[in-house]
């Protein structure tokens, strides 16, 4: 089953680490990624610039409607994601545990809706 | 022919193999599918089909196996009704190659594997114990409403949603690996003892479907002993609940009032429950891995060796308390210890020991805290603040025998 990670965290803590701090979160990041390609379990990932990058869409009665900034403001913002492939819930879970982002912040796991792509093995 | 002797017949044999291997079949189907409802659609077709087949053919040599062989077909056929997408085939058909791996003998048991996606932390925590009941033991939402005061309809809706999710987001129905498992038991033994505890609040007895609920219970920790025989914590949950299982025709008397441990008539006790109870316990203190439900049920035992012999042992009894507090952190725990600690360094020291409600605010509606503040404050001869400490637990008691003896305990002290 394919799985979405969402990680969320307070993105001004990342301003206030030193550039050493810094690069070793990015080395952090860069190893988790190894090890879920290793693993056969990656299937993408991505990190997102601040929210004050974000717009907000939406069409109303044929109009559409442009909004500057993210669409839930919260203390935690959503910074980036890892899609993975694993055979359950528990495996997400263990991988979700393992990256760096749950130590500063909190991800959501949440199972991909399964359309039209054969999923993996159940049994 | 369909003749009234086996019409009764096959009744009697469904009736039967639904009490020993409902739970069994369900596991099975939906170890293999991770479809909790659909397992109990196919399961409960497949009886409707015994009803009628073993009444025309007579009862069958394994009733267990061909309920399995029914229940597996009408399974694969639900899923290849449900998928519309051909590209999902390969799916379809590993989970139909699950399905028809021949079991030789015996049916596997994975009612534990069931159990630990039923308390499985993503779960609800207020559904896990409702759930287990459900698809491990079968029973119906209905009564395990009344065993939880609740509505029906409401617990119909939170079990549906719950096996939705084990579906939807993939809880595997399995036991976890040796790394995750303490934590996993723990939500495991905490659902059974939430079971247990709803049907010990219906102390009378009365109402049936809550008095059964602690035999559930019991049966759910005895199953999980049996498949894991090395946990420590799973022989203390049963040894907890068969001391208070065992003392359960004493605490009220003849005529339906409150009987305090200490003025309990031991020989209601049950005592081969008793003996059962420290068998386990000391079975459990071998291995050497100390936890809440064990500590928990060598209070019970402690409790129940001073009423034997008649020697005060409340100074160890405040040592068990005072561990569990560094287990669980429990202000609940405190309370229990500072009664303990009043017997053994007098009321002065107990009041001492009470836990503040100003940093509990919890506590404030919580019945045993005033009840026990009350008594503490009486011995110390406070009566206005103990009368005043005593109403407030009357009235927050929900069962009126307890009310009325802490009534009786109020008018009691003197002015």
């Amino acid at each position: 089953m394919q799985y979405l990670l969402l990680l969320h965290a307070e993105e001004a803590g990342f301003g206030r680490m030193t550039p050493e701090q810094q690069q070793q979160g990015m080395a952090a990041y860069m190893a988790y990624t190894e090890a879920l390609i290793k693993a056969g379990a990656y299937k993408g990932s991505n990190r997102l610039q601040f929210v004050s990058t974000a717009t907000t869409v939406r069409v109303v009665e044929g109009k559409t409607q442009v909004l500057d900034g993210p669409y839930a403001d919260s203390k935690e913002q959503l910074g980036g994601y890892f899609l993975i492939d694993v055979p359950d819930l528990d495996a997400a879970l263990s991988w979700a545990a393992r990256c760096p982002g749950a130590s500063h912040g909190i991800i959501e796991v949440r199972p991909v809706w399964e359309m039209t792509t054969p999923a993996k093995a159940v049994a | 022919m369909s003749s009234p002797e086996g019409d009764e017949q096959a009744r009697a044999t469904a009736d039967a193999v639904a009490r020993k291997s409902y739970g069994k079949l369900v596991a099975f189907l939906a170890a293999r599918t991770r479809d909790v409802a659909g397992a109990e659609d196919a399961l409960s077709e497949a009886f409707a089909s015994a009803l009628t087949d073993w009444t025309r053919n007579g009862c069958p040599q394994n009733p267990e196996a061909w309920l399995l062989t029914v229940a597996r077909r009408k399974t694969i056929d639900m899923l290849r009704a449900a998928r519309r997408h051909p590209s999902s085939s390969d799916e379809l058909q590993l989970i139909e190659e699950a399905l028809a791996a021949p079991t030789q003998g015996e049916i596997p048991d994975e009612r534990l594997a069931m159990m630990f996606a039923c308390a499985h932390p993503s779960i609800d925590a207020a559904t896990r114990a409702p759930l287990m009941l459900q698809a491990v033991l079968g029973l119906d939402a209905k009564r395990i409403a009344s065993a939880f005061l609740a509505s029906p309809a409401a617990v119909s809706k939170r079990l549906v949603r719950a096996k939705q999710k084990i579906r939807q987001a993939g809880i595997p129905i399995r036991v976890p690996g040796r790394e995750e498992l303490p934590a996993r038991l723990d939500t495991v033994l905490n659902a059974i003892y939430a079971a247990f505890s709803e049907g010990w609040t219906d102390p009378t007895g009365a109402d049936a479907a809550r008095r059964d609920l602690t035999e559930e219970a019991l049966f759910l920790a005895g199953l999980v002993i049996v498949l894991l025989p090395e946990e420590p914590e799973a022989l203390g949950l049963l040894a907890l609940m068969l001391h208070a299982e065992a003392r359960r025709r004493a605490r009220r008397s003849d005529d339906g009032e409150f009987v305090p441990l200490a003025e309990q008539d031991q020989s209601l006790w049950d005592q081969a429950q008793i003996a059962e109870a420290e068998a386990l316990l000391h079975r459990a203190s071998q291995m050497g891995r100390i936890g809440r439900f064990q500590l928990e049920a060598a209070i019970q035992s402690a409790h129940v060796d001073r009423r034997r012999t008649g020697a005060a042992n409340w100074s160890h009894v405040a040592e068990l308390y005072k561990a569990l507090y560094s287990l669980t952190g429990s202000p609940v725990v405190l309370i229990n210890r500072a009664l303990a600690i009043a017997e053994v360094d007098g009321p002065a020291a107990g009041l001492n020991a009470m836990p503040d409600q100003t940093v509990e605010p919890r506590l404030t509606e919580y019945q045993p805290y005033w009840a026990a503040r009350s008594e503490l404050l009486a011995r110390t001869g406070a009566f206005q603040e103990a009368r005043r400490a005593n109403e407030i637990a009357t009235g927050l008691e929900r069962d009126p025998a307890v009310r009325r003896f802490l009534e009786r305990q109020r008018f009691a002290s003197p002015e």
